[in-house]
C-alpha cells in the first residue's frame, strides 16, 4: 500500500486537513525559531570566544535610585521580546485554530438521528469488536456473562434488537463521505483508536461510552492500530479499516446481515482473543 | 522567654528547624488526604449507587472516637504546656493520658473493624467500603505513627539530659502539631463517612 | 549558628568505618553515596534500553550473545517475548526518572553542593538525610530486582494505567518500590527547604542565592506537594490489587474472556489525573536542578554576571506553580470531557513564557562575554541547542488539535527524550565535570572529556532526531513488534539508525566511566578555586572537611561578580570583604 511514506500518511478523512495544517504551520514555526536562535548562539560563541586582553563586558545596570524599574531593566526586558513573540503566536494558535477546531473534532460528536452510520467499536485485549445495528438501526442488549469467544461482546440473540445486529472483528467498512458516529468502548484495559488516515486517535476506556465522529473522504484500505500499551499482545492488535462507495458498503452489510448468527453456546466460557 | 527557648539555634528565617520542617511536612500529609478525599468525591458523584453513612457505618462509635480524639488535643496542649513550664512530672502525666487516649481509639476502631468484617464486609464489597477501610486505616497508621512519637518522647523525658536539650521542646511542639492534624483528618473523616 | 547539631553529629577521626561511609550524616557522604547509587541505576536503566533497541530494530531476531543467558520464559531461543519487552519498558521509564536523574540532579548535587552553596555546616536534618539515602536504596534495589522476583518486574509501563497495571502480574512490588522511593524523596525535600530556609551564611539573602539553589528549592516544593498524591494513588492502586477493592475498576470489566470479580465502581480515569498530577511537575523536577547547573557554568565560564538573574529566579518560580496545573495535557485523548482539554492546553501554552525567558537568559549571557571553552562549558553549552529542540517539539504535543493524531506516537518519545537526556542528563554530566575538583579534589582528563561529550552529542542526536519522522509517520510507541503494524514498515529503518547510535552512545561512556574512576585516585590535583569561581562551594578545601568551612563565611555581593571593573582579578568571591 501506498499510504505511508516518509512524512504523514494520506488525509483520508474531512478533518485530516485541518490537523496537517497545524503540524505543518507549528513545524514551520519551530523551525524557524530554531534557525534563528541557532544563529546567533553560533554567533555568539565565535564573537566572544576568550581572547587574550579582551575581558568580558559586564552588562550595565543602573542604581535603582534613578530612571524607574522600566529604564533600569531595559536590556533584561529587551532580550525578551522574542518570547513575546513567541506568546502573540502562541495565543492566535489557539484563539483561531486550537478552539475551534477542537470543539468541531472532539466537542461535537453528531447526534444519532443525524448520523449516516452509527457503529459501535469495542476494545479488547488483542482484538476490535465492531457492531452495526443492522437492520432495525437499533443495537440490541448485550450481557457481560454471555461472553464467549464465538460471541465476544456478550450479545443476548433472544432480544429482537440484538437479533438483528451485524458483528464483526478487526473490520471496520464505512461509506465515503457519510458522518459516520463511533461509540468507542473496551472490554477491559484503556486500548487507543488510531487511524492514521483519519488523523483519529481516541482512547477507548472501560466503563465509558466515547462517542466520536468521522466522514472518510477517500475510498481505500487504511489500519486500524491500538495506540495504548494494553499488555503483550498490543503491537498485534490492529484492524482493517475500508472505505467503501456508499452502494458497495450497503452490499457489503446485506451481506453479512445474510449470515445467520451462531446458536448460543452452552460450552465453557474461556478463551478471548 | 525562658531559657530553654534562648538556647535554641539562630535560623536564617527565625523559625526553627523542627518546627519549619514538621510543617513542611504536615503540607504533604495534606496532600495525601486531599487525594483520598478527592478519590471519595469522585467516585461518589459518578457512583449509581452509595449508601448513606448512618445505614452502613456505627455512627455512636464514630462519635465517641471523635470525642476520644479532640480530648486528646486538649491533653496534649496540655502536655507541651507543662514541658514548656519544665513541670516533668506534669508532662509525663498528660503525655500517658494521651497516649492512654490515642490507645482507646485504636480499640473502638478494632471493634467496629471487627464488626464489619464478622458480617463479611471488607474492602472489596463495594466502592464505599474500600473508600471507608482505606481512608480510616490510612488514618489510624497515622495515629500508629503518632503513639510511636508520643511514647519516644515520654521515654525521653526519663532521661536526666532530655530536659538539658534545647531541642526537646521543640519536638513536644512537632508532636503535637502533628498530632492536632491527625485529628482534624478525622474530623473531617467522621462526617464524609459516618453522617454523608 | 546552629553549633548543636554540627556537635551532635559527632567529629570525624573517632568514627568507624560504617558510621562514616555507610550509614553517614554528612551531607557530602550522602551526596557521593546518591551520586554513585544514580550513576549505577542510570547505567542499569540504559542497559534495558539497549536490549529494547536491539527489538525494535530488529523485531523476532535472537539477541546477539546475550539473549541465551535470559531464561527461557523471557526470551525463548534468546528472541524477548512480549511479556519481556513491556517489563523492560516499564522499568527503563521507571529506573531512569526515579532512580538516575532525579536522585542524581536533585539528592546527588543538591546534597553535596546545596549546604556549601549557601555556607552551611551541614543539611538541616542530617539524621532524616540518611534515612532519606538508606529509603532510596533499598527502593532502588526492590525497582531493579524484582526482574528476578516471582511474577517478574511491572510491565505495564512507567505510567501504570488501570486496570492493566491491576491486572498484569510484577505491579504490587513496583507499587511497594515506588512508596519506598516516595517517602525517601519527601524526607530530602523537606530537608532541602528548611536547610535553604535556615541555614543561610549572614549576608546570604534569597536574591543572593545561586541559581542551581533556586532550581533545586522549585524542585523540592513540587516534590513534596505533587508526590503525595501519588503516594495516594499508588496506595489505591495496591488495595486494588491486594484487597481486590475497585477504585479504578469499573463495573463488568470481562478480561480475556472471563468476567472480573470485583465490585465494579470505580474510575479508570482517576488514576490518570492522580498520576499526571505528579508525572507533569516530576518533568520540571527532573528539568530546573540541571538548568541551575548550567547557569552555574555558564556564569563561571563567561566570566560575566548572568544575564536576568532576577528574570531566571521569577520564571523558575512562576514555573513551580504553573507546573501544579497543566498535568490533563497528557490526557486530552484520553476520554476525559474534551472542554476540560481547552483549559489545560491554555495553562500548559502559559507555562511556556517563563521556560522560554530561562533559555533566552542563558543565551544572552554569552553576549559580551569570555567563554572559556571548559569540559563543562561544552556540556552548558550543547544544552542550550538541544533542549530547545525538546521544548520547541513540546508545541504540537501541547496543542490539543495536533495532539489528536501525535499522541502516543515516537514524536512524543522524541520530545521528552530531548528534553531529558540531552537537556538534564547532558547538564549532569556538565555538572560532574564541573565540581569533581570539590569533591575529590583532583581535575578529570580534559581531552577524555571532549571525546565523552562530541562523542556523546552525537550519539544522542542520533538516536532521537529519527523518532520525530517516525512519529509524524504515525508509528506507536510501546511497541513490542513495530513490524507487525503496516504504517510502520517504511520508517522502520529509522528504528536502525535510532539502535545503531544508542550502541555508540554506550562506546562513548566508556571513556566517561575510565576518567571519572581513574580520575578520583590518579588524576591532577587542583587547587581550592581551580575554575576561579566566585560561589561560597569554592571558599573552603577540596574536598571540604566535616563542618565544612573553617568559620563559618559571611556573604558581601551577588553570587556571579565576574569581571567587575577595577580589579585585578576577574571574579569576586560572595565572600571576599570589599
Amino acid at each position: 500500500m501506498n499510504n505511508y511514506g516518509w512524512g504523514l500518511p494520506i488525509r483520508a478523512s474531512s478533518f485530516a486537513g485541518q490537523i496537517d495544517f497545524g503540524i505543518l504551520l507549528i513545524h514551520a514555526a519551530m523551525a524557524l525559531i530554531f534557525v534563528l536562535w541557532g544563529v546567533f548562539f553560533a554567533y555568539l560563541l565565535v564573537r566572544y570566544r576568550r581572547r587574550a586582553g579582551t575581558p568580558a563586558q559586564r552588562e550595565e545596570h543602573h542604581a535603582s535610585s534613578q530612571g524607574g524599574f522600566w529604564a533600569n531593566n531595559a536590556g533584561e526586558l529587551k532580550s525578551l521580546m522574542p518570547d513575546v513573540l513567541v506568546m502573540l503566536f502562541e495565543i492566535a494558535l489557539i484563539v483561531f485554530y486550537a478552539f475551534p477546531v477542537w470543539r468541531s473534532i472532539k466537542m461535537s460528536p453528531p447526534d444519532p438521528k443525524d448520523a449516516d452510520v452509527v457503529v459501535e467499536v469495542t476494545a479488547e485485549q488483542f482484538a476490535w469488536d465492531v457492531r452495526y445495528p443492522g437492520p432495525d438501526g437499533k443495537f440490541g442488549r448485550a450481557k457481560p456473562e454471555l461472553v464467549h469467544f464465538s460471541n465476544p461482546l456478550g450479545l443476548d440473540r433472544t432480544d429482537p434488537a440484538a437479533a438483528d445486529d451485524i458483528f464483526v472483528a478487526n473490520e471496520l467498512h464505512l461509506p465515503v463521505g457519510k458522518k459516520t458516529l463511533i461509540r468507542l468502548r473496551s472490554k477491559d484495559v484503556v486500548h487507543d483508536f488510531f487511524v492514521p488516515e483519519f488523523r483519529l486517535k481516541q482512547d477507548a476506556v472501560p466503563g465509558l461510552e466515547i462517542p466520536m465522529w468521522v466522514v472518510p473522504t477517500r475510498i481505500g484500505h487504511y489500519e486500524l492500530a491500538c495506540a495504548q500499551l494494553c499488555g503483550f499482545g498490543h503491537s498485534l492488535m490492529r484492524g482493517d479499516v475500508y472505505v467503501e462507495s456508499p452502494e458497495d458498503f450497503q452490499k457489503w452489510l446485506a451481506s453479512r446481515a445474510a449470515l445467520k448468527p451462531a446458536p448460543p453456546s452452552a460450552s465453557n466460557n474461556s478463551g478471548g482473543f | 522567654m525562658n531559657a530553654t527557648t534562648a538556647a535554641v539555634p539562630q535560623t536564617s528565617s527565625g523559625i526553627s528547624n523542627a518546627k519549619l520542617g514538621v510543617w513542611l511536612f504536615l503540607a504533604s500529609e495534606i496532600m495525601l488526604f486531599s487525594t483520598l478525599f478527592t478519590t471519595y468525591i469522585v467516585l461518589r458523584l459518578s457512583a449509581t449507587s452509595w449508601p448513606w453513612g448512618w445505614t452502613a457505618l456505627n455512627v455512636p462509635l464514630g462519635t465517641l472516637n471523635t470525642a476520644i480524639l479532640i480530648t486528646s488535643s486538649v491533653t496534649i496542649v496540655m502536655a507541651y504546656a507543662r514541658a514548656y513550664d519544665r513541670d516533668v512530672a506534669g508532662f509525663r502525666k498528660w503525655m500517658a493520658l494521651t497516649l492512654a487516649l490515642s490507645a482507646c481509639f485504636l480499640v473502638v476502631k478494632a471493634f467496629e473493624y471487627g464488626h464489619e468484617f464478622s458480617l463479611g464486609i471488607g474492602p472489596s464489597t463495594s466502592v464505599f467500603y474500600a473508600v471507608y477501610f482505606t481512608m480510616t486505616g490510612l488514618h489510624g497508621l497515622h495515629i500508629v505513627g503518632g503513639i510511636i512519637v508520643n511514647s519516644g518522647l515520654l521515654y525521653m523525658s526519663y532521661r536526666k539530659d532530655c530536659w538539658e536539650d534545647p531541642l526537646f521542646l521543640g519536638r513536644v511542639e512537632g508532636a503535637g502539631l502533628y498530632w492536632h492534624f491527625v485529628d482534624i483528618v478525622w474530623i473531617f473523616l467522621f462526617p464524609a463517612l459516618y453522617l454523608l | 549558628m546552629s553549633q548543636s547539631h554540627a556537635d551532635s553529629h559527632g567529629h570525624g577521626h573517632a568514627q568507624s568505618f560504617l558510621r562514616r561511609y555507610v550509614f553517614s550524616v554528612d551531607h557530602k557522604v550522602i551526596g557521593l553515596q546518591y551520586l554513585f547509587a544514580s550513576m549505577f541505576f542510570l547505567l542499569s536503566g540504559f542497559a534495558l534500553m539497549m536490549l529494547m533497541r536491539w527489538q525494535l530494530a530488529f523485531p523476532g531476531q535472537a539477541i546477539p550473545f546475550f539473549g541465551r543467558l535470559f531464561p527461557a520464559d523471557l526470551a525463548p531461543n534468546g528472541v524477548m517475548s512480549g511479556e519481556f519487552y513491556n517489563a523492560l519498558g516499564a522499568m527503563h521509564g521507571t529506573i531512569m526518572i526515579f532512580l538516575g536523574i532525579v536522585p542524581m540532579g536533585v539528592a546527588a548535587f543538591g546534597n553535596y553542593v546545596l549546604p556549601l552553596q549557601i555556607g552551611a555546616p551541614d543539611m538541616a536534618f542530617p539524621r532524616l538525610n540518611m534515612a532519606s539515602f538508606w529509603l532510596f536504596l533499598p527502593g532502588g534495589a526492590l525497582m531493579l530486582g524484582s526482574f528476578f522476583l516471582p511474577g517478574g518486574a511491572a510491565q505495564s509501563g512507567w505510567t501504570s494505567y488501570p486496570p492493566l497495571s491491576v491486572i498484569n502480574p510484577g505491579q504490587t512490588v513496583w507499587l511497594l518500590a515506588m512508596v519506598l522511593l516516595i517517602t525517601s524523596s519527601l524526607l530530602g525535600s523537606i530537608n532541602f527547604l528548611v536547610t535553604t530556609a535556615n541555614l543561610r551564611a549572614p549576608g546570604m539573602s534569597l536574591m543572593r542565592m545561586p541559581v542551581f539553589v533556586w532550581g533545586e528549592v522549585v524542585a523540592s516544593v513540587l516534590l513534596l506537594l505533587a508526590f503525595p498524591p501519588l503516594e495516594g494513588a499508588a496506595i489505591l492502586q495496591l488495595m486494588d490489587r491486594v484487597a481486590h477493592t475497585s477504585f479504578y475498576m469499573p463495573k463488568d470489566l470481562v478480561i480475556l474472556g472471563s468476567h472480573y470479580a470485583g465490585s465494579g465502581g470505580g474510575q479508570p480515569l482517576l488514576w490518570q489525573h492522580l498520576f499526571w498530577f505528579l508525572a507533569h511537575p516530576e518533568v520540571y523536577v527532573l528539568v530546573l536542578p540541571p538548568m541551575g547547573i548550567v547557569a552555574e557554568i555558564i556564569a563561571n565560564n563567561t566570566r560575566k554576571p548572568l544575564h536576568g538573574y532576577t528574570t531566571m529566579v521569577l520564571s523558575m518560580l512562576s514555573i513551580g506553580v504553573m507546573s501544579l496545573i497543566v498535568w490533563a495535557h497528557h490526557m486530552f485523548i484520553s476520554g476525559m470531557s474534551p472542554a476540560l482539554s481547552n483549559f489545560f492546553l491554555v495553562t500548559t501554552m502559559i507555562i511556556s513564557v517563563p521556560s522560554v525567558a530561562l533559555m533566552t537568559c542563558l543565551v544572552f549571557s554569552l553576549k559580551g562575554a569570555s567563554i572559556r571553552y571548559s569540559v563543562p562549558m561544552l556540556f552548558a553549552l550543547g544544552f542550550i541547542p538541544l533542549f530547545a529542540i525538546g521544548g520547541l517539539t513540546g508545541l504540537p504535543l501541547g496543542l490539543t488539535v495536533t495532539d489528536i493524531y501525535l499522541h502516543d506516537t515516537y514524536y512524543v518519545i522524541g520530545h521528552f527524550h530531548f528534553v531529558v537526556v540531552t537537556g538534564s542528563v547532558i547538564a549532569l554530566f556538565g555538572g560532574v565535570y564541573h565540581w569533581f575538583p570539590k569533591w575529590f579534589g583532583r581535575k578529570m582528563n580534559d581531552t577524555l572529556g571532549q571525546i565523552h561529550f562530541w562523542g556523546s552529542v552525537i550519539c544522542m542526536v542520533g538516536i532521537f532526531l529519527p523518532m520525530l519522522p517516525m512519529g509524524l509517520a504515525g508509528a506507536s510507541r510501546r511497541l513490542y513488534d513495530p513490524t507487525a503494524q503496516m504504517h510502520n514498515l517504511i520508517v522502520q529503518p529509522l528504528n536502525v539508525v535510532s539502535t545503531m547510535f544508542t550502541y555508540g552512545l554506550a562506546l562513548f561512556q566508556i571513556p566517561f566511566l575510565w576518567n571519572f574512576f581513574h580520575s578520583i585516585f590518579r588524576g591532577e590535583k587542583t587547587v581550592e578555586n581551580p575554575w576561579q569561581a566566585t560561589t561560597l562551594e569554592w571558599a573552603c578545601p577540596s574536598p571540604p572537611p566535616h563542618g565544612n568551612f573553617e568559620k563559618t563565611p559571611r556573604v558581601y555581593r551577588d553570587p556571579y561578580e565576574y569581571s567587575a571593573p577595577g580589579r585585578k582579578t576577574d571574579y569576586w568571591p560572595q565572600n571576599e570583604p570589599a
